[in-house]
């Protein structure tokens, strides 16, 4: 069976030409770049030439410092447990202020912050499913030292208001983290244009490899080391480079923002043609203007039709997709973003994610629509209430 | 944590090929009407349990033979993930040609047996298992509909697990009989928290009434208290001044913790003890030496300080580290 893959928010394929980089550096140049010698000499060139490509992508000036991780979610834990240890820990600041739509890995840091007795303010989205720069403003006290939104949602593709937000958290003078993890490869990052303090994103989401990301920290901006150990990275991130992972998210980086255009243009033209498809079904619901989304994504909540027996259906089919609410999951608290614009109750538990790529084709579109209405035929039969 | 938990993400390869294959094809689902009823002779019953808002629903039609409480007909309709549709389709097989009464005994479990393609090889997932409880419900809701009366007669009382079907005396006697000290020994010994760990504590994946960690601290202090009559009782604790409360606090310390973590190197300050509204009495604790920044102190240590503290001095302590 052929198999079509609308999972992008959660992983993507390596382009090949990504492969193409990255594989020299596995059994001809494996030199550890921190050596002296000629098979240490031979690699830093690319290294060199991979912190260009980073830079350009994020709009990063040369006195920034783009930190070398392994994931979005070491750079994440590095700002929040930085933050504590620089600030929270022995000063009048005590509060973090982030969202609930963040991605767990903001969350959960917080969360372990708050049993050392830091404050932190979860802010819920509006009904349009974003967090307001008024919002933020509201929030902030004399003793908040971090605010951590993301740039762009990865169940809604809804895109946050951050240019707003970093003005609200520079006249207040307050550090900005965002977590650009579904921004970068869907939309211009450009740090030049936008203040933020700290940047967070990960390779394997714009067609790189996994284990591999970035974190950005501003000119002047303090943060300690999460991991110790040696100088790499300037003395902010011990351990020994990942040498193809960085070659490799250097190129992905500078392809990202090559296919800008084709992913505002082409993937646009078929989310839309899918979710126009998907919206002459009775009774479905898209979430977010389409507008202020990410140009791959649409979450549907489908009344009558349960969020896994739909990606169990569409599975079955070849189809990848992937669902806010599994009933599995030890939570079965409905998605705050389905809680925040006002659905009914009964659409808690209903919602499906399609996430689009630039090599997402026609036909797999057109099929997933074919599909998506068998299944959704088939469930509503077997549903009580349809 | 093992081998086996540490990639985690497995879940519908865990299904049997009974449950896939019922939910792509159930054989049993649509409605009956009076007028199918009417053709077989019977009386038709439809019974709804659960709610969409809640994440699955399921509706059960049966016609029963009125002379013989047979159940000649059952079908269902649901809304709900892969195993409830499964265990809802099987359930509704396993009605066909029982009474009322013998329909009545089937559970949850019965359901999963049925499910197995291998006898010793469960057809889901332990945190799949909690999908398949309304199919159980359901059964007790038409058979109070059918006899006509309330549902609570029929169903068992205080059950703290619905996914083992673990009442609240069979963990209360585990405790007791087993002379229990942790969740993990009580899930051991009755399988109570083995499948969707609702019950365990709150916060989980639905609310329920009892909690393992209630239980378990409920019993422990009544056991102690039979144990040691002489000892200061929680009841007693919120009377005393707030020196005799220091004091005491300080003498579990010496005598029950500050050993221990002399041992590797650390050791516990008392700064400060408030009591809250609702009882429940903080104690502010400060770390020093190794316990101090040590990963551990906030998680296997708090909880061990605050256990014991709990047991000798107020079970409504809660350690706050400073």
């Amino acid at each position: 069976m052929e198999r079509i893959y609308l999972d992008n928010n959660a992983t993507t394929i390596v382009d090949p030409a990504v492969r193409d980089a990255m594989e020299p550096f596995y059994c001809h140049m494996y030199g550890n770049p921190n050596s002296l010698h000629s098979f240490g000499i031979e690699v830093r060139p690319y290294l060199h030439q991979a912190m260009e490509q980073l830079y350009a992508g994020i709009g990063a000036s040369d006195d920034d410092d783009i930190i070398i991780t392994s994931r979005a979610t070491e750079g994440t834990n590095t700002v929040i447990l930085g933050i504590y240890f620089n600030l929270l820990k022995d000063t009048r600041k005590k509060h973090i202020i982030t969202t609930q739509l963040e991605h767990p890995c903001i969350r959960e840091s917080c969360r372990f912050l708050e049993q050392h007795g830091v404050k932190v303010t979860y802010l819920a989205p509006n009904r349009e499913g974003l967090i307001t720069a008024e919002a933020v403003k509201e929030a902030i006290t004399d003793q908040t030292a971090l605010v951590s939104v993301m740039w762009a949602n990865n169940e809604t593709g809804l895109i946050l208001p951050i240019r707003e937000i970093s003005e609200v958290c520079k006249e207040h003078g307050v550090y900005l983290h965002t977590d650009a993890v579904q921004a970068i490869g869907k939309l211009k990052v450009d740090l030049k244009q936008i203040h933020v303090d700290y940047l967070t994103f990960s390779a394997h989401k714009f067609h790189g490899p996994k284990g591999i990301g970035g974190l950005y920290i501003r000119n002047g901006v303090s943060l300690p080391p999460l991991l110790h150990g040696g100088e790499q990275m300037g003395g902010r991130r011990a351990g020994t480079v990942d040498v193809p992972g960085m070659v490799a998210m250097g190129k992905a980086m500078e392809l990202a923002n090559e296919h800008l255009a084709f992913e505002n243009t082409e993937v646009r033209r078929l989310r839309d043609k899918l979710e126009d498809a998907l919206l002459k079904i009775d009774d479905i619901l898209v979430v977010g203007k389409r507008e202020l989304r990410t140009p791959n994504t649409v979450y549907v909540s489908i009344r009558g039709v349960e969020g896994e027996a739909l990606i169990w259906d569409l599975n079955q089919n070849g189809i990848a997709a992937s669902t806010g609410s599994a009933c599995a999951s030890e939570s079965l608290e409905a998605s705050p973003i389905l809680t925040a614009i006002g659905a009914d109750k009964e659409l808690a538990h209903t919602g499906v994610r399609l996430s689009l790529s630039r090599f997402t084709t026609e036909q797999e579109i057109d099929f997933t629509i074919y599909t998506i209405n068998k299944a959704v035929m088939r469930l509503r039969q077997l549903s009580t209430s349809y | 944590m093992a081998k086996s938990d540490l990639i985690g993400g497995e879940l519908w390869e865990q299904y049997s090929d009974k449950v896939a294959d019922r939910m792509n094809n159930p054989r049993n689902f649509g409605e009956l009407t009076e007028a199918d009823a009417g053709k077989l002779g019977g009386k038709l019953i439809v019974a709804n349990e659960g709610a969409e808002s809640c994440g699955d629903t399921v509706r059960l039609f049966w016609i029963v033979d009125e002379k013989t409480d047979v159940i000649k007909k059952a079908a269902f309709k649901s809304f709900g993930c892969g195993t409830a549709i499964a265990a809802t389709d099987m359930m509704a097989e396993m009605c066909i040609g029982k009474t009322v009464d013998e329909a009545a005994k089937i559970t949850n479990l019965d359901v999963e047996h049925a499910l197995r393609d291998a006898e010793d090889v469960a057809a889901v997932p332990p945190q799949k298992m909690h999908c398949s409880v309304m199919a159980y419900e359901v059964i007790k809701r038409a058979t109070s509909i059918y006899r006509n009366v309330d549902i609570s007669t029929l169903e068992e009382a205080d059950i703290v697990c619905e996914c083992a079907r673990v009442s609240l005396q069979m963990v209360e006697d585990a405790i007791r009989i087993n002379d229990l000290t942790s969740v993990e020994e009580i899930t051991d010994y009755t399988k109570a928290g083995a499948f969707c760990k609702s019950c365990i504590q709150p916060g989980g994946h639905e609310k329920r009434e009892h909690y393992l960690v209630d239980i378990l601290a409920r019993v422990r202090t009544e056991i102690e208290r039979e144990r040691n009559p002489e000892r200061v009782q929680p009841d007693d604790f919120s009377k005393l001044s707030v020196v005799k409360q220091i004091r005491a606090i300080e003498a579990a310390l010496d005598e029950h913790i500050r050993p221990a973590l002399a041992h590797d190197g650390g050791g516990i300050e008392l700064e400060d003890v408030q009591t809250d509204d609702d009882g429940t009495v903080r104690v502010h604790l400060a770390y020093q030496g190794s316990c101090k920044g040590c990963a551990g102190s906030v998680a296997g240590t708090l909880t061990f300080v605050e256990q014991t503290l709990r047991k000798e001095v107020c079970d409504k302590i809660r350690g706050v580290v400073v």
